[in-house]
């Protein structure tokens, strides 16, 4: 009833869709960087869209499943092959005892999400198995893996959706760069010229190489604010774009903290959110604004095509598609 | 009382800021953990989450329970605004009543504060004074952020109030005290850290499986007692 790491991987988390309620005491939700591909992954098997997954980056490793089980990849493509065999991303696969699962090169997106019918059984802290690797707590002993962790799955259930089920292209998300990002204005909106707002949805960005789970640094043309008076710290949100006293953009990202000093311009809508998420180092965005009903209307929306999906597993599996 | 009318925007579209100030206040950081407490207490349909800082307070929910907003073309994020405006206008501030006064032994002495020095050169005064000055204070919990348990505290006597350093540490040690500018704070962990290291403290400011995971809550008054 587990999966075992053969070969240590670049960055390999246990994580779900976080540690929600525990910001006011200064503990991050943390969990995913790619929600969408988390929650269509875990839907895919029959899984609650909170089941632990481990988020994987290139080069992944290679794992060795020690019993029989259904599982799916979601969102990055990085050439995973079971026992040498393709495997597609957002497939429902059957592992059968000492299987390995390998990935071979890196073909589309950074972050991988390797889920299990029933999901993983990790340590949970204050209702979440995400990795919170600064306090060492949660998933797997709060820390990476490494060679020889064994990773228990929590149930033995079968998965409800039939081996060889996959996911349509409506979500799956693109992985295109330069990708155009939508954005609301945030509570600092009115800090840039006039000259800088346009300068913002005009520019084209890179995504720097100080970029990690806590947060994807931007480098382009610099912005400038109206004055530079000093704003107290306030409450911040994975998906929150400040502009630092450089002129350059850091987009605050899963591992973000809960709160932050620096004027917060935009806020990236949920909905592309792992779009972003899926990009690295190199990767260009660009910027476009949106109304915050526009961004409700999307996000509601998606929330929506995520509901079917999961009436459509549990009823093909129960036989009335 | 004569207040100024709170700016409340959103964060996106699952969460709304509500800024009652822009200064560090005693009565303005009443108001934000004053309206945190309220909405815990008394939540609103998709209510996720209050966070207050200084002078503001970030309100989470989850837009999906709400949508489609009710009412005529309006959103639902000015569907909270107009719940959390309802909120302000009924709460009562005051801190709250487990606000304790906390005493934290702790060492001050070049090994735990390896700042003193520096602290004690840029604001001219010798060492012993500066620690002097440093406890002869005691210090309001504003706020809680940055790390687990971390509380930004203040204010501290504008002649040790230092900015912060210009090449922040990779690693301050777990228990560190330290000085940004008339704020002081205490490193529940070991973490990179930028603030002027005066004092080290052994008292554990994060118990991760505590029902309360942290010592400190806004409203505590913290005393510092050399050991």
């Amino acid at each position: 009833m587990s999966i075992v790491v053969i070969k240590e991987g670049m960055l390999s988390t246990v994580q779900d869709l976080g540690r929600v309620g525990y910001r006011r005491f200064g503990i991050n939700p943390g969990g995913v960087m790619d929600r969408t591909s988390t929650k269509v992954v875990n839907y895919l098997l029959g899984n609650d869209a909170d089941a632990a997954v481990i988020e994987l980056h290139f080069p992944a490793g290679s794992f060795q499943f020690e019993k029989e089980c259904v599982f799916a990849i979601g969102g990055a493509d990085l050439g995973a092959e079971l026992d040498n065999k393709k495997v597609e991303t957002f497939t429902a696969a059957r592992a059968t005892h000492g299987s390995i699962l390998k990935f071979r090169q890196r073909r589309d997106g950074n972050r991988a999400y390797l889920a299990v019918a029933g999901g993983f059984d990790c340590e949970r802290w204050l209702g979440s198995a995400s990795t919170n690797m600064r306090a060492e707590l949660g998933g797997f002993h709060g820390r990476r893996l490494r060679a020889s962790d064994r990773i228990e799955f929590a149930a033995s259930a079968e998965s409800r959706s039939a081996v060889g089920t996959a996911i349509g292209p409506s979500l799956r998300h693109s992985f295109a760069s330069p990708a155009t990002i939508r954005v609301t204005a945030g509570p600092e909106f009115d800090v840039l010229t006039a000259v800088c707002e346009q300068r913002l949805f005009e520019s084209t960005y890179e995504i720097s190489r100080h970029s990690d789970r806590m947060g994807f640094r931007l480098s382009g043309e610099p912005l400038f604010r109206l004055n530079d008076s000093e704003m107290l710290s306030s409450g911040v949100t994975f998906g929150t774009v400040q502009l630092l006293p450089d002129g350059q953009m850091i987009v605050l990202m899963a591992d973000h903290q809960t709160t932050g000093g620096y004027p917060r311009i935009v806020t990236v809508a949920s909905v592309d959110l792992p779009v972003l998420a899926q990009m690295a180092a190199g990767d260009r965005v660009s910027f476009k604004l949106i109304t915050i009903e526009e961004a409700e209307r999307e996000s509601c929306e998606l929330e929506r095509s995520f509901a079917f999906l999961r009436f459509g597993v549990r009823n093909r599996s129960a036989g009335v598609l | 009382m004569d207040r100024i009318e709170p700016k409340i925007v959103p964060l996106g579209e699952s969460a709304v800021v509500v800024e009652f100030g822009r200064v560090i206040s005693e009565d303005l950081n009443q108001q934000a953990t004053g309206l945190a407490k309220y909405l815990a207490e008394n939540p609103f349909t998709g209510f996720v989450e209050a966070v207050p800082a200084y002078a503001s307070t970030t309100v989470f929910f989850d837009p999906h329970l709400l949508y489609p907003a009710d009412g005529i073309g309006g959103s639902i994020s000015s569907s909270i605004i107009s719940k959390i405006n309802d909120a302000i206008n009924t709460m009562t501030t005051g801190d709250a009543a487990s606000a304790a006064v906390i005493d934290i032994p702790a060492t001050f002495d070049l090994e735990s504060g390896p700042d003193l020095e520096f602290v004690a050169a840029e604001s001219g005064l010798s060492i012993d004074d500066v620690i002097e000055l440093f406890t002869s204070s005691s210090y309001r919990v504003f706020m809680i952020g940055f790390l687990p348990g971390f509380a930004y505290m203040g204010e501290v006597d504008d002649r040790i109030a230092l900015p912060r350093k210009q090449q922040p540490r990779q690693r301050v040690p777990k228990g560190s005290i330290g000085i940004a500018g008339r704020q002081t704070g205490i490193y529940p962990l070991e973490s990179p850290g930028g603030w002027q290291l005066i004092g080290r403290t052994k008292i554990e400011l994060f118990t991760p499986h505590a029902e309360r995971p942290t010592l400190f809550q806004p409203g505590d008054l913290v005393r510092f007692v050399p050991a």
